[in-house]
């Protein structure tokens, strides 16, 4: 280094951590542009795709009848799976994050292991379970119960891959938390269904939504595995990532980007109610935080 | 509602956390449980609040064996170090939580509820922020509020876990104040866990000085301060200087020096005082003498750093400041008040010594106890 910058304009700076206004604008822009092409840019060719050869061909594409079983049969699967992991992570998260107990780290692990395990193999778990050469399978359809390429075995995939967003969310916060706020509702005299509903879950809340919102985005969108589970059957077992990808593999590309695009904008919906509770609850989230 | 706690044990997994305490309380009194952290003053707090189950002992609350008991069903105003307030509740609400999640047919009317939080509030000193939320009161208010809390549901005793621990010193210091008029208005039989001895002393009826998982001392402040019964609890509480001794011929020896203090008994010992119980002698012929190695300014007096005999056994005393004393190189003086203890696993001198038969004290009595003036 030269030249010395002059002294006195490194005291322009309003404090030791801002940078100067030209690296800030740099940085700004950096981020931006990495954004639009990687997030914007892919997000907006989907939807111009869609509509590329009119509203009309768009609204086509949508209700037509299989198109129409793919939407119900992701909103069914989000139905049954978003509520269970809601129950099962505040359970796992609980367990977690207020007692002590051998093979806790083992059990956080084993949350995460959807996360790190590629969701074919998540699928391919779910074939080995339930498919004609294993021991529950024909168990199960000799009493009339089809698992495997049938709706049961979508949701169980989409179940076991979307565990992790409800649990993950809440651990660190319930282990931050502690357990002082149920220890003083105990001795208040608070039954224990009392604690959990008045103390507990009203300050997991915030949280708790964040992490449904999630596991439902995911839920919706699933492919891998349940692409492995479901058998393709258009019209009975095919989710809506499904019927994209055989709409597009017959080279039916505005049908594919129209289905394509109502995915994203049920993405684009959970974000936004996402914002507006942040922003309308700004306040309350801020004193939760806080305290 | 009188507390007694008798020979509770609590291990965590292998590890003891309080060894066969036993310990009771009087109704309406204020006490303190003292001791650095890992005393097990928490656990014991916890114990009697049903927050944690002994591995062994009953506690009593008055007739009733509490041991029993869940902690919802012991009516225990519990206070906690951070005040475990809910976040989400108005301050009014927090306050009438205890009463309204009771079962229905014990229940008070909503506005009833509202009546007595408002009520509490005032006791607390904190009318008119009913409607604030936890996060926009400062520290010593919240306290308050967990104390309101607490109060609520009319509690047998009130159970609180360093209540000043997370407050600043000015804070602390006000709210002790605010915390014994509390009491003597409501007169609720009160235990309070704090590693602060002057907190300890200056709310507490008695005192209870608790290390390593036991009891080491039951008393008034006065008597564990002026007549502690075993080393720990002189260095634990207010500040000592300690010189290893010997006793022989009916007096104290350091070295080949007679300290011109009498005692009984013989064999080694520790003799303990505390700096500023001494007096500065010009010279004698039986005193403690060392020489000065450092001195500090210490509020009103003057604190000197001395090593004394041939093992340089390092004390402190204080001096008034205007003392030509504190710019001399050799010191000689004498405790006026003091105390001795047998050395650590001699046996000899302790049988050796007439134990002064003091009430209150659980533990080991010391061998002698002296003031002269």
């Amino acid at each position: 280094m030269a030249d010395v910058a002059p002294f006195p304009r490194r005291l322009t700076r309003a404090s030791a951590t801002s940078e100067s206004p030209l690296a800030r604008a740099l940085l700004i822009a950096l981020a931006l542009a990495f954004l639009s092409v990687v997030l914007l840019l892919p997000l907006l060719a989907v939807f111009s795709e869609a509509l590329r050869n009119g509203v009309a061909a768009w609204a086509a594409a949508l209700i037509e009848p299989d198109a129409l079983a793919a939407v119900r049969l992701t909103l069914i699967v989000a139905a049954f799976a978003v509520p269970l992991n809601l129950v099962f992570g505040v359970v796992a998260a609980w367990a977690i994050g207020k007692f002590e107990f051998k093979g806790k780290a083992f059990l956080i692990t084993l949350i995460d292991l959807p996360f790190s395990v590629s969701p074919v193999i998540s699928g391919l778990v779910y074939v080995l379970l339930f498919g004609s050469g294993s021991l529950l399978g024909p168990f199960l359809k000799s009493h009339g119960i089809e698992v495997l390429f049938a709706v049961p075995g979508i949701v169980l995939a989409t179940v076991f891959v979307t565990f992790p967003f409800v649990a993950r969310e809440l651990i660190p916060l319930m282990q931050e938390q502690g357990t002082a706020d149920e220890e003083a509702a105990l001795s208040l005299g608070a039954s224990g269904w009392q604690t959990f509903w008045h103390v507990t879950l009203p300050n997991i809340r915030w949280g708790l939504l964040y992490g449904v919102l999630l596991c439902n985005a995911r839920a919706m969108g699933e492919f891998g595995a349940v692409s492995v589970v479901s058998g393709h059957i258009r019209g009975l077992t095919n989710t809506m990532p499904l019927h994209i990808e055989i709409l597009y593999n017959e080279y039916n590309f505005a049908a594919a980007f129209a289905v394509a695009s109502l995915l994203a904008a049920l993405a684009l919906v959970t974000l936004v109610l996402k914002t507006a509770i942040e922003l309308r609850y700004a306040g309350q989230m801020a004193a939760v935080r806080g305290h | 509602m009188e507390l007694s706690i008798r020979n509770v044990r609590k291990d965590f997994g292998a590890t003891p956390a309080l060894h066969e305490v036993s310990l009771d309380i009087r109704s309406g009194e204020l006490i303190a449980l003292l001791g650095p952290s890992g005393s097990g003053k928490t656990t014991l707090l916890r114990l009697i609040a049903g927050l944690e189950a002994p591995s062994a002992g009953t506690v009593f609350f008055g007739e009733d064996d509490a041991s029993r008991r869940s902690v919802q069903e012991r009516q225990v105003g519990f206070v906690f170090q951070h005040y475990a307030l809910f976040r989400h509740m108005t301050v009014l609400e927090n306050i009438g939580f205890g009463l309204s999640v009771r079962p229905r047919a014990q229940r008070p009317a909503r506005a009833e509820i509202r009546r007595r939080a408002e009520e509490l509030l005032d006791l607390v000193q904190l009318s008119g922020l009913g409607q604030r939320y936890p996060a926009q009161l400062s520290g010593g208010q919240r306290q308050r509020v967990a104390l309101a809390r607490a109060l609520a549901i009319e509690p047998r005793v009130l159970l609180l876990d360093e209540p000043f621990g997370a407050l600043d010193a000015q804070v602390r210091k006000d709210l002790r104040r605010w915390l014994r008029e509390i009491h003597d208005r409501t007169g609720h039989t009160t235990v309070f866990v704090t590693h602060d001895q002057e907190e300890a002393l200056e709310l507490a009826d008695r005192v209870v000085v608790m290390s390593q998982g036991r009891i080491e001392q039951v008393g008034t402040p006065d008597e564990v301060y002026d007549r502690p019964a075993v080393p720990f609890v002189h260095r634990f509480i207010g500040e000592s200087s300690q010189v290893p001794v010997r006793i022989a011929d009916g007096q104290l020896w350091l070295d080949d020096r007679a300290l011109g203090l009498p005692a009984s008994g013989s064999g080694e010992a520790v003799l303990f005082f505390r700096p500023h119980q001494v007096e500065v002698l010009s010279g004698c012929g039986g005193c403690l003498a060392g020489t000065v190695t450092g001195s500090r300014r210490l509020a009103g007096t003057r604190r000197l750093e001395l090593e004394l005999g041939g093992g340089r056994h390092r004390v402190e005393i204080d001096v008034p400041i205007e003392h030509p004393a504190a710019t001399r190189s050799q010191i000689s003086f004498r405790p006026r008040t003091w105390r001795v203890y047998p050395a650590a696993g001699d046996g000899s001198a302790a049988t050796a010594a007439t134990p002064a038969p003091e009430p209150e004290q659980t533990a080991i009595a010391p061998l002698a106890l002296y003031s002269i003036r």
